[in-house]
């Protein structure tokens, strides 16, 4: 029997790597290795063109001058994304892809990037800046931890739901107490450091879901997380 | 010319804070409250003026170097030797050097300054000098992001009277030229056939090739290899043996002839060479101490570009390896940089030991390169032990984040002779 392949897309490492997002996709294509599952990773950067078939599909955070610089591309591919994530595609969208796969982002000086509404949620820039050890907790994937640093306050609209509630740290803005967004199996979220190394609950079920839209029935086998659980442990116990 | 007064308390409060044991801020600090121009008054004496040496990686070993070339051509020279690059450590320096009267007996002084401290600092003394070395990825919790980095080190070069010098390779360093109006402009850079092995930040992260740069440049390292280097400086090469190890501390070399050659543009590029060949590690940049008559060497990582050079630079066969990250203020608190730089180079032998407060995630780290760990523990001196007594035969190399390398040092100086850096 020839070993299952998934393919996972991952938008923009040229522009958008800025806090170790390379992290979740090596996360992600050590796991399928481990389980005996070929990964397939495909990187798409500005004027290339997208594959036809795609599992999983990654985004990471950018400086200002990336998201500038990728804006407009991501505008031209945002009906398949659309499509993808309505057929119910796992994505997982960290900071700056977080805030472009909403409606919009506004910076201080009032200009308007559009987004490509994956999300009902709006972004506004602030002077404030974000910045710091990060604890959430969800009913579907417990406790996660990471790092925080972004100036947008990101608001939830009504077709959307959070991702997890802060239990320390900021989240999606310094005031509602959400975190992150999830619409279908599209997760945004501002937690880096990175997100899924220490909370392989989340890439465990970016692959299963994965898996069972390509129909393929694959028995988990066990891997060890006990480095990751107690680099969690710590990390819960760290100053902002 | 600061009170004499300030100057006897300060002296005072710095020498009861070495008697404590403590840091050079606090009598650094009180100066500063007490007399906030206490700094530029005394700078201002200085017959060749101020030069600022700043950028993410490299300050130290480059700083150590540049006070070298210079001492080698008969100047005396002030510097803050304690790497405490801030402002108030400058302040703490100063009042162990000035005599009651407020003298400072030198005739240039040579300044490491990190980026954001250096912003500040050239605000009330404009230097004469600067020398902006890189913008790497680092401290993103601290700046934001490495444009923001970036504009501070414009800002320093727009505050410089006489000459910047640049790092020709680094795109956002060498771009800065065009902001420097008024401002003699001098490179460093490299050969194009060594570019490959210097990446800069964006290099490293999306692996794009770099394209040799058309800059004339006043030092250019053209060629090293283990212990050999060759510097051409004007039209000449010149060959030469170092003591500083690690690629990027000899690329730090060309940094500090071109800084040198601008400011005496009189001295023999053969005797700058061979100051530079005297210049030992600065403390934990590759510094070398004995333990049980094996070499233990200490390698500071701040960032993914240094971290990613040392383990290029370093080759670890033969070599007890261990990992030592800590997440203090000092260190950045943000651990994803672990997740920019690629350990496979160490799977061959493995890591010895794996410690410091955020020992789990940089063992997380190196299971997803599959690299095998023998020991994995929080605490630094048991670690170190371990190490010690697991290995007792080979030589070790620890890489360490900067509290964690203050910490280990401090260790190690009750089991060897560590240089006491005050």
């Amino acid at each position: 029997m020839t070993k299952p392949t998934i393919t996972i897309l991952q938008l923009y490492p040229r522009d958008m790597n800025i806090y170790g997002d390379n992290g979740n996709v090596l996360v992600l294509q050590r796991r399928l290795e481990w389980q005996d599952i070929t990964p397939n990773i495909i990187s798409y950067n500005v004027g290339d063109t997208l594959p036809e078939h795609v599992d999983i599909i990654i985004g990471g955070g950018g400086q200002d001058s990336g998201q500038d610089r990728i804006q407009k591309d991501l505008l031209s591919i945002a009906p398949k994304l659309r499509e993808w994530a309505e057929a119910g595609t796992p994505m997982l969208m960290v900071c700056g892809l977080y805030q472009l796969f909403g409606k919009y982002f506004k910076t201080v000086e009032g200009h308007v990037i559009e987004g490509i509404s994956i999300f009902d949620i709006t972004t506004h820039g602030s002077h404030e800046r974000l910045i710091g050890n990060i604890v959430t907790r969800s009913s579907e994937f417990g406790d996660i931890v990471g790092y925080e640093n972004h100036s947008g306050q990101t608001v939830l609209g009504d077709e959307v739901t959070a991702l997890a509630s802060v239990i320390k740290g900021a989240g999606n803005n310094s005031g509602d107490g959400h975190e992150g967004a999830r619409y279908k199996n599209v997760i945004g979220t501002y937690l880096h450091g990175s997100l899924l190394p220490k909370n392989p609950k989340i890439a465990d079920f970016l692959i299963r879901t994965a898996l069972k839209n390509a129909d393929i029935s694959h028995e988990k086998q066990p891997i060890n997380d006990k480095y990751a659980e107690q680099a969690r442990k710590i990390a819960l116990q760290r100053p902002r | 010319m600061p009170h004499p007064f300030t100057i006897l308390l300060g002296k005072a409060v710095r020498h009861a804070a070495r008697l404590r044991g403590g840091g050079s801020a606090l009598p650094g600090l009180f100066v500063e409250k007490i007399s906030p121009d206490f700094i530029p008054s005394i700078l201002s004496q200085l017959p060749k003026g101020v030069v600022v040496i700043s950028g993410t990686n490299g300050k130290t070993t480059t700083t150590k170097m540049v006070v070298s070339l210079l001492e080698s051509q008969g100047l005396k020279v002030f510097t803050n030797r304690t790497g405490s690059n801030f402002t108030r450590g400058v302040a703490a320096a100063l009042l162990g050097e000035i005599d009651t009267r407020g003298k400072l007996s030198a005739d240039i002084a040579v300044l490491e300054l990190d980026e954001a401290h250096a912003v500040k600092f050239v605000q009330i003394v404009k230097p004469r000098y600067s020398l902006l070395l890189n913008v790497m990825r680092d401290q993103l919790d601290r700046f934001g992001e490495i444009d923001t980095t970036a504009k501070m080190l414009q800002k320093i070069g727009e505050a410089t009277t006489d000459s910047v010098i640049l790092n020709r390779e680094d795109p956002r360093v060498a771009s800065l030229a065009t902001h420097l109006a008024t401002q003699n402009i001098a490179y460093f850079g490299l050969d194009s056939s060594l570019l490959s092995h210097f990446p800069t930040d964006d290099q490293l992260h999306n692996k794009q090739a770099a394209t040799a740069s058309k800059l004339p440049a006043a030092a250019t390292l053209t060629k090293y290899g283990e212990d050999e280097a060759v510097f051409k400086i004007g039209k000449k090469s010149y060959a030469t043996p170092l003591k500083v190890r690690g690629a990027y501390n000899v690329y730090n070399g060309a940094a500090a002839l071109a800084l040198v050659q601008t400011i005496l543009p009189e001295a023999p590029a053969e005797s700058l060479v061979t100051a530079l060949s005297d210049v030992t590690p600065a403390f934990g940049r590759g510094e070398v101490l004995t333990i049980n008559g094996q070499p233990l060497e200490l390698v500071l990582v701040k960032n993914p570009s240094g971290f990613q050079l040392s383990l290029e630079s370093f080759s670890p066969k033969g070599h007890a390896t261990m990992i030592a990250v800590n997440d203090n203020y000092a260190d950045g608190r943000d651990m994803s940089w672990l997740w920019d730089v690629d350990f496979t180079s160490l799977k061959i032998d493995g890591v010895a030991a794996v410690s410091g407060v955020r020992a789990f995630d940089m063992a997380l780290r190196l299971q997803y390169d599959e690299i095998a760990i023998e020991h994995v523990e929080t605490s630094l001196v048991d670690s170190l032990k371990k190490l010690i007594t697991a290995h007792p035969d080979m030589p070790k190399r620890i890489f360490c984040t900067y509290t964690a390398m203050l910490a280990l040092r401090q260790e190690l100086s009750k089991m060897t002779n560590v240089e006491v850096i005050s």
